[in-house]
């Protein structure tokens, strides 16, 4: 039973409130993309045991996205932050690598 | 004999006699007493059969532990089986009955098995039952099946309530004895906000009965004044009869109350879950008392050493009148001690370490107590109760030296820190050779959301056995926990406790420790599923060698009590099996719940009507009171048809189809989904977001939209309306309205959030009512003054008007392939106009129709439905639905899904009409046959029917379907088989079939 | 091997079952195998299975990392059936339920197959239609199944309360040959067979590593030294993305927690196995005696085997409503496992882009049923590199857009 912050509107809640939404920091690919990227796109995402960025929606609350940064493996929360951004804000990343020796983020493919 | 003494019992409440009965024999307890404790004070030893051989059962234990003495309580509806009568308080009127045999307790066919029990080793039924093959299914399993399974099943529904209940706390602390008072204490000097949760009905734990000064009083005073304190603080909750049940990630906790045991007519739930979040959480849970392993020790006599003092001090019940005490420490010397003091004759303390014990033996001693060091069990006599011991060195192969006659067996194997709940959700152990236990590794508890660990051992369950280690502990934890979550606390040292000093225990896995294959084989591990010794070792032989693989094959902790008792003498034998060290076992995952909670408690409150919120439409109350015949749609239910009396399904579906074709139907269309998109950019976002084109939609107009994933399936379908240049009101299926919504928002806030549109899910802001008919221009202008004429509001075309004094929205929209109009008004307004425009269409014999006449009506004009003709498979293309797909737009969602190789596959199947030749109605689901089958042998198919009906309108079956190259096949004849294999045969047709001109619908 | 009979046990039991001979032998690894099998659960051990039996490769290999049948295969709620909507799916489980019925015998050792038949609950228009089709398709599938009226729902389901209120059960789809069967004797029993094939099962080994030559595998490296081998199968559910990625590739999968539970054991009061999808729950009683109930997954990425208990009490709840009895029972025991979700929710058996390596994986929900089917299409796809049970449920299909949607029959729960 997770706990999160949403960043929206500033509620910490249930798991229950909110609606898990698969992959952050996707790149979409649309028309004129090779069949490469678009099954990338749609359907090879990252399934890490450890850092995992993620999209969750507030859906029984405020109903905004969000993206929060997760531990699959212990469920830490590292942190929760705005869905409008390509990449975690620095003093998430920073956070995790403090926390996680020897993690970086990769650039977004 | 076991039997109530004439005084004592600190837990009772003489002279209140509280009346129950135990298969039918009419039994007397005390106020205070247990269920267990109750069946003991009348002699009742004997109280089950075992799992498998149905071997005669005791009481053993006096709490949580017990894994024999469960019965079946209570009757009719109220009936529950395997309820634990050492943690059932005692209630007036209480029934219970003992369980797993047949005929009688006393007399029980299944004990044969006891008698077979060489042949039915661990595992037995892995290696045999095999032949001949349907012998499994028609003997074998059903007579497995009846001899297992303790319990009968209960009968009924439940009549009692039960409650969820929702709680936070910054130091949560499980468990009332000594040790979680005391962190408690601790915590909630801090300031921390507190909530103590304690299983039993009572506070203190064990140190009220083990004795031992705490400052110099009393443990029981210590208590006293604890809970004073305790109760005297603002931040601090007290609740008893509240387990924790679970620990789960980030905080969680689950408590199951036992708040009563209510009877017929009597308010009030009677268990309640507490889900609590907690920023740490203290498990003071305590340790639990292991059995000794010789033979004969699940004889009904043979009990845990300090259940036999529990039951002597708190219940003021002598198990036995000769009691042998056997045992491996000092503890068990306690109730040697108390026995003698209450005067009941101890023969004999069998103390398995050579060496003996400290200050307590010493006191037993004194007391006149034969203490035999370097001794223990061969052997108990008896086989419904004890009758004697037989005594052998505890180093040799169990050789008798004497027999002693008794009546009772208080063993002792050491203790086990509970360990559960701080292992749930992840806590590592440590083996601690000295104590032989697992006790938590501080830094390598369960870990919450921020990383740090949560859960904080303390006392006893922390591996701190005595009462001064054990305060010290539990002082420490409660000011760690209260630190951790924010407070600072005052210098104060622990409160000072004395007891006996204690010498240590020596492991005993095995009594004696080169006990021979016969009486290893009647050493018990696990009492109730009938695991011995033997078992384990037969399982390390036959290379189940994991722990997980020993406990899985010979079943050892899997019955209810979950191993509570077995589990650490079960994987020391197998570690010895195997030559390697406990630790290099390890334990099997420890699991929720602490003990079992009721199913019902879990549950909740949510049953019956309100099991899920029903979603009503202003007319909701009108339907029901007029004949609806209920479907679910989502959380909505939605009138299927109306039924008339005395009339069928079907006759109402020709009834309300026939009339709106002809003349004039009413449709709640409340339940569609109304989702307002908004902004400057809200065109640009309504292009991606359907196939079609919206941007160029006009205000005043109308469009049919279809919306794709971006896998390129159709995921919903509707009228678009463009309210002004800004505004577009979407209009989606009844079940999609929250899923099109959350998709709109998700591409909104996580791909264009730079585009500035705003969206609103309307759906209950507006009750929508279809009114559909050649009469229902006619109508409509009875109610408005507005004109709706063909030339001011024409197909497709919406605007606003006021209709009965009302202000609506009026679409010329139709599903129904009629003229049509759609009324949306306010929602408080629904049911007003409802009523209005029934009175209004009398004269035209208005009738409303429901979802199925809905359903014919749009297949008999080709029209397709969603859920139907789609089914997460299929794209719009499929559907002959190009014209709704934009040529001109670079992109919309699932555009470039659409292009990969499967998707744009001349061979997909495509929508059609299907007539069958008979006129029948072809079956809902069935596919094309082709020649042939495929290469897994199945039989090859080239389309299937996708929605089908009796059209009234045709007086015929008539389908659509999707069929292999089906629009370059008008005409063919495809054979369908139903599922008795006979064939009906249908052409393919254009799919629409009524009123191909549109001419009605354009009216 | 020597054989498990009565006979067998009762000589044994005169000698107090000191002559039992292992199940499985406890080999080190050879420095090379034929073919090495990652992960020793039941599609590993029934893959290696059917190397042997079917195309006589005996020189073998499975590696466990932990215990073998410790992951989902002795998690799972048990449930075998076959009555799956598309064509593929049929096709595999159907196959694996016919193996089962006699898979006992083939193995010698008894996995308890029981017969007793599963039904799925139709409780909208929309189930009963979905169901129907289904029916349908099973027709021409070759598996027998049936769409059952209420009545006939409450008569082979005593304890149903099939009035609702909420959502009463209009019919069902019922599968009398499905059933239920012994989850960790399924693992025992072909582990059995394999050692006494003279493969090697190999626990408390960890792959670490694969190496490649030439774009192909080489063999693996362990924490027990390196293991050389001409074909590689991987088949270890929730661990899958890691294997891939030592592999070099990445799969179309991501892994969420799928959480049971038990009650306590009551004696037998529900023959049937009952699966209701809108209500989402499903149960059947163990020969143990105790309710078997299967919840929802987690929608979140998760490695823990813990779910949220909101899925436990939904899932309870819903089944407090159709069993009204199970009201005063009491929850044993829950737990949880890893699976992984492919983006169609149907598993993947499939070559890689590594020539002689294949992956077995993506079983979401539902890959206890299909344990001796996939064995038997995953050997045949590593012996011959192609086999028609396995043909659609390639990698490629994502790319394709050619997807195995069983959800379309209202099929949530597998």
């Amino acid at each position: 039973m997770l706990m999160l912050t949403c960043p929206n509107c500033g509620v910490t809640g249930e798991e229950s409130e909110f609606a898990p939404g698969g992959e952050a920091h996707l790149k979409r690919h649309g028309p004129g993309s090779s069949d490469e990227e678009f099954h990338a796109y749609l359907f090879a995402k990252e399934n890490p045991r450890g850092v995992h960025f993620e999209r969750w929606r507030h859906a029984n609350g405020c109903g905004k996205w969000f993206h929060a940064a997760r531990c699959t493996a212990t469920l830490e929360v590292f942190g929760t932050y705005s869905a409008q951004t390509t990449e975690p804000p620095k003093d998430i990343k920073d956070k995790i690598s403090a926390k996680r020796p020897g993690w970086s983020w990769r650039e977004v493919e | 004999m076991s039997t109530r003494l004439a005084q004592g019992g600190r837990l009772l409440t003489r002279g209140r006699p509280v009346n129950f009965t135990f298969n039918g024999k009419r039994l007397t307890g005390h106020a205070g007493d247990t269920l267990a404790s109750a069946l003991l004070a009348n002699d009742q030893l004997m109280v089950g059969r075992s799992f498998k051989y149905h071997r005669p059962r005791g009481i053993v234990a006096s709490g949580a532990e017990e894994p024999n003495a469960l019965v079946g309580m209570g009757e009719g509806d109220r009936f529950e089986p395997n309820q634990r009568t050492t943690t059932t308080e005692l209630h007036e009127g209480l029934t219970c009955i003992s369980q797993n045999h047949w005929p009688s307790l006393e007399f029980d066919v299944g004990a044969i098995n006891a008698q077979l029990a060489r042949f039915l080793p661990a595992g037995f039924y892995y290696k045999t039952f095999m032949e001949p093959r349907p012998f499994w299914k028609h003997i074998y399993e059903p007579f497995i099946r009846q001899s297992a399974g303790l319990g009968k099943p209960p009968k009924g529904a439940d009549p009692d309530s039960y409650e969820h209940f929702y709680a936070f706390a910054d130091v949560l602390v499980i468990g009332g004895g000594v040790a979680g008072l005391q962190a408690a204490l601790a915590a909630g000097r801090a300031g921390a906000r507190v909530l103590v949760m304690e299983q039993t009905p009572h506070w203190g734990g064990r140190a009220p009965v083990d004795g031992g000064t705490i400052e110099g009083k009393p443990a029981e005073q210590f208590v006293t004044d604890a809970l004073e304190e305790l109760t005297g603080m603002d931040n601090v909750t007290l609740r008893s009869r509240l387990m924790g049940a679970g620990v789960y990630d980030h905080g969680y906790v689950l408590g199951y109350e036992q708040v009563a045991e209510p009877r017929a007519g009597q308010a009030g739930p009677r268990h309640r879950l507490w889900r609590i979040r907690a920023t740490r959480v203290i498990t003071a849970t305590g340790a639990l008392e292991r059995p000794l392993s010789f033979a004969g020790n699940d004889v009904p006599g043979v009990m845990l050493a300090s259940a036999v003092r529990d039951y002597a001090v708190n219940y003021a019940v002598s198990v036995g009148d000769r009691t042998v005490v056997v045992t491996n420490n000092d503890d068990a010397y306690r109730t040697a001690i108390t026995l003698k003091e209450l005067g009941l004759e101890v023969p004999a303390i069998l103390d398995a370490r050579k060496g003996g014990g400290g200050p307590l033996a010493e006191r037993a001693r004194d007391l006149g107590i034969r203490v035999e060091t370097g001794k223990g069990v061969a052997k108990v006599k008896g086989t419904r109760r004890v009758e004697a011991v037989a005594i052998c060195n505890q180093a040799g192969e169990g050789a008798v030296l004497e027999e002693i006659k008794c009546d009772a067996v208080a063993m002792s194997g050491g203790w086990s820190p509970v360990v559960h709940l701080f292992s749930h959700c992840g806590g590592k152990l440590n083996w601690d050779a000295d104590q032989a236990l697992f006790r938590p590794d501080r830094d390598k508890g369960p870990t919450g959301a921020d990383g740090d660990v949560f859960v904080l051992a303390a006392g006893a369950a922390n591996g701190h056995l005595d009462l001064a280690g054990g305060l010290a502990d539990a002082h420490r934890a409660g000011r760690d926990a209260a630190r951790e979550a924010g407070f600072t606390a005052a210098d104060a040292t622990a409160p000072q406790a004395e007891a006996p000093e204690e010498m240590p225990l020596e492991p005993v896995w095995l009594m004696p420790q080169g006990a021979g294959v016969k009486l290893r084989m009647k050493a018990w591990l696990d009492y109730q599923n009938d695991v011995k010794v033997s078992d384990i070792q037969l399982a390390a032989r036959e290379g189940y060698e994991s722990v997980e693989h020993a406990k899985r094959y010979t079943t050892l902790g899997m019955a209810t009590d979950q191993g509570k008792l077995s589990n650490i003498n079960g994987l020391a034998i197998l570690s010895d099996a195997l030559g390697q060290p406990i630790p290099q076992t390890g334990t099997t995952t420890f699991r929720p719940p602490y003990t079992p909670i009721s199913m019902a408690a879990i549950a909740g409150q949510a049953r019956g009507e309100t099991f899920q919120p029903v979603r009503r439409t202003p007319m909701h109350d009108w339907h029901a009171e007029n004949g609806a015949y209920w479907e679910p749609v989502g959380q909505w239910r939605r009138p299927y048809c109306y039924l008339r009396d005395g009339e069928g399904v079907q006759d109402a579906l020709n009834r309300e189809i026939t009339q709106t074709r002809e003349s004039l139907g009413l449709l709640d269309a409340s339940t569609l989904g109304k989702i307002v998109v908004k902004g400057p950019d809200a065109g640009r976002f309504m292009d991606m977001l359907y196939t079609n084109m919206m941007s160029t939609l006009k205000p005043g107009r109308c469009r049919y939209g279809l919306m794709c994933s971006e896998n390129g399936f159709l995921m919903d379908d509707g009228v678009v309306a463009r309210l002004d240049e800004d505004t577009f009101l979407c209009h989606t299926t009844t079940g999609g309205a929250e899923n099109v919504h959350g998709h709109m928002e998700e591409w909104l806030q996580t791909e264009w959030w730079d585009w500035q549109v705003y969206t609103a899910n309307v759906t209950e802001q507006y009750a929508q009512i279809g009114v559909a008919g050649p009469n229902s221009r006619k109508v409509l202008e009875k109610l408005t003054d507005d004109d709706v004429s063909a030339e001011a509001l024409g197909f497709m075309g919406w605007k606003p008007i006021t209709v009965a004094g009302i202000p609506a929205r009026v679409f010329r929209i139709s599903f129904a392939g009629e003229l049509s109009f759609e009324l949306a008004v306010p929602a408080g307004h629904g049911r007003t106009l409802w009523d209005k425009l029934m009175e209004a269409g009398a004269e035209h014999g208005v009738m409303p129709y429901g979802t199925e006449a809905m359903h014919v009506m749009r297949a008999e004009k080709g029209f397709i439905m969603i859920g139907d003709e789609t089914d997460g498979t299929v794209i719009p293309q499929d559907l002959g639905l190009h014209w709704a797909i934009s040529k001109k737009k670079d992109d919309y969602i699932g555009k470039r899904a659409q292009a990969r190789s499967h998707m744009t596959d001349p061979d997909r199947w495509q929508l059609v009409g299907l007539e069958t030749l008979d006129g029948s109605v072809l079956p809902d689901g069935a596919y094309a046959t082709a020649p042939g089958t495929n290469a897994n042998g199945q039989r090859n198919v080239q389309g299937r029917v996708t929605s089908t009906y009796h059209s009234p309108t045709l007086g015929r079956g008539i389908a659509m379907g999707l069929v292999k190259h089906g629009p370059d096949r008008m005409g063919e004849v495809l054979e369908f088989p139903k599922v008795d294999g006979t064939i009906v045969e249908a052409k393919i047709v254009e799919p629409v079939f009524y009123d191909k001109e549109g001419e009605k619908l354009n009216a | 091997m020597k054989r498990y009979s009565a006979f067998a046990v009762a000589r044994e039991a005169f000698r107090y079952h000191m002559g039992w001979e292992r199940a499985w032998a406890s080999p080190e690894p050879k420095k090379k195998y034929d073919a090495i099998i990652i992960g020793a659960g039941g599609h590993g051990l029934a893959t290696a299975y059917y190397l042997g039996k079917n195309h006589g490769i005996t020189n073998v290999a499975i590696l466990e990392k932990g215990w073998l049948g410790g992951g989902n295969t002795g998690r799972n709620t048990t449930i075998i059936r076959s009555n799956y909507l598309q064509d593929p799916s049929a096709a595999m489980y159907e196959k694996s339920r016919s193996l089962y019925e006699t898979l006992s015998q083939d193995l010698n050792y008894n996995i308890m197959f029981s017969p007793r038949g599963v039904m799925m609950l139709a409780q909208t228009q929309h189930e009963v239609r979905g169901y129907t089709r289904t029916a349908h398709a099973n027709a021409l599938q070759g598996v027998d199944t049936e769409f059952i009226s209420p009545e006939r729902v409450k008569e082979l389901c005593p304890i149903m309360n099939i009035e609702g209120p909420r959502y009463p059960v209009l019919g069902a789809l019922w599968q009398p040959r499905a059933g239920t069967a012994r989850h960790d004797a399924v693992a025992w029993g072909l582990a059995r067979a394999c050692s006494a094939m003279g493969m090697d099962v190999i626990q408390k080994c960890e792959v670490t590593g694969i190496r490649q030559e030439g774009g192909k595998v080489s063999g693996v490296t362990t924490n027990r030294g390196d293991i050389a081998c001409d074909k590689l199968g991987i088949v270890v559910a929730g661990h899958s993305g890691q294997l891939a990625e030592m592999a070099g590739f990445r799969l179309p999968i991501e892994s969420v927690a799928l959480q049971a539970l038990v009650s306590e054991p009551i004696k037998p009061c529900m023959d049937v196995v009952v699966m209701a999808n809108t209500v989402h729950g499903y149960m059947s009683q163990s020969d143990k005696g105790e309710m078997v109930i299967g919840g929802g997954a987690d929608g979140f990425n998760n490695y823990t085997q813990r779910g949220s208990f909101h899925h436990i009490e939904e899932t309870v709840r819903a089944l407090c409503e159709t069993f009204p009895v199970i009201n005063r029972l009491k929850m044993l025991r829950q737990w949880g496992g890893i699976v992984d979700m492919t983006g169609d929710r149907s598993p993947i058996l499939s070559k890689t882009p590594l020539g002689n390596c294949f992956i077995n994986c993506g079983w979401g929900t539902g890959g206890f049923k299909a344990t001796p089917g996939s064995g038997w299409g995953f050997a045949e796809l590593m012996a011959k590199g192609q086999s028609p049970l396995c043909d659609e449920f390639s990698l490629d299909r994502f790319k394709e857009g050619r997807f195995i949607d069983e959800s379309v029959a209202a099929g949530v729960a597998h």
